[in-house]
């Protein structure tokens, strides 16, 4: 990995955590639990396309999933070199790990692009 | 006597003591520190739910109503349920940690840990209502 590019990945991670930390309960609370187990009304897919058509909102659902990828795959980059000892794979880790989260990043900004 | 002297080269890695791949089973603090690791799993699997989502919503209502019932399946709950412990254990230790990993500075004088803290809390109870209110509007 390129020495110059580590302050710009760390920027990504900490970017990432704080979007997480802050986003991630309240989401995956009623979209994971609430609204699959009919604790909540879920909202119809009339009413979620609607919101999905504001550009304010699809820029907001691209950073929702993006910078959290980033935040990932930093932190389980490091995962799999300390808590597996796998340091000789560094290069290969690295490249399997941002290389996912940009993957993800481009799939839902293409996806959020071209919804109609 | 003269011939060849023994010189061992100095070399490090060779008295490095092998270290288990369960060290951080040792102590509470490395525990804590493997978890909070281990929760951007939890992080990077909601964001895939959330591809999954958005992929659904641009096929339309059929592909949509399936992804819905696929969430419902009691193995997507159990790993919501976990995904959800792990987000928030993230967001508390984050938090927590926020003050000591940035430190912000008015008029010269440096703002107590107490204060960015606080409004880390604010701001994710803000958040919170927030997208609560718009998602149950119906």
């Amino acid at each position: 990995m390129a020495r110059p590019l580590t302050p710009f990945l760390w920027t990504l991670f900490s970017a990432g955590g704080t979007v997480a930390a802050l986003l991630y309960p309240v989401h995956l609370f009623l979209t994971g639990l609430a609204f699959p187990a009919g604790w909540l009304p879920a909202p119809g897919y009339s009413a979620l396309h609607g919101l999905v058509m504001h550009s304010l909102v699809r820029l907001y659902l691209f950073v929702l999933v993006s910078l959290p990828l980033f935040h990932w795959a930093h932190r389980f980059r490091y995962t799999l070199y300390d808590g597996l000892q796998l340091k000789h794979l560094t290069a290969l880790i690295a490249a399997l790990c941002y290389g996912t989260a940009f993957i993800g990043s481009v799939t839902a900004g293409y996806t959020l692009l071209t919804l109609r | 006597m003269s011939a060849g002297v023994g010189y061992t080269p100095y070399h490090p890695r060779w008295y490095r003591r092998r270290v288990s791949v369960w060290w951080w089973m040792e102590s509470r603090s490395y525990t804590g520190f493997v978890l909070r690791e281990i929760s951007s799993v939890a992080v990077a699997f909601f964001a895939v739910v959330l591809i999954a989502l958005l992929r659904a919503l641009a096929r339309g209502p059929e592909s949509y109503a399936r992804f819905a019932a696929a969430l419902a399946s009691p193995l997507m709950l159990a790993a919501s349920l976990v995904a959800f412990l792990f987000v928030l254990f993230h967001a508390v230790t984050w938090f927590h940690l926020a003050p000591t990993a940035m430190v912000v500075r008015v008029r010269g004088k440096r703002v107590p840990d107490s204060v960015i803290l606080g409004s880390n809390y604010l701001a994710w109870i803000v958040l919170t209502a927030a997208v609560a209110f718009i998602l149950l509007r119906g």
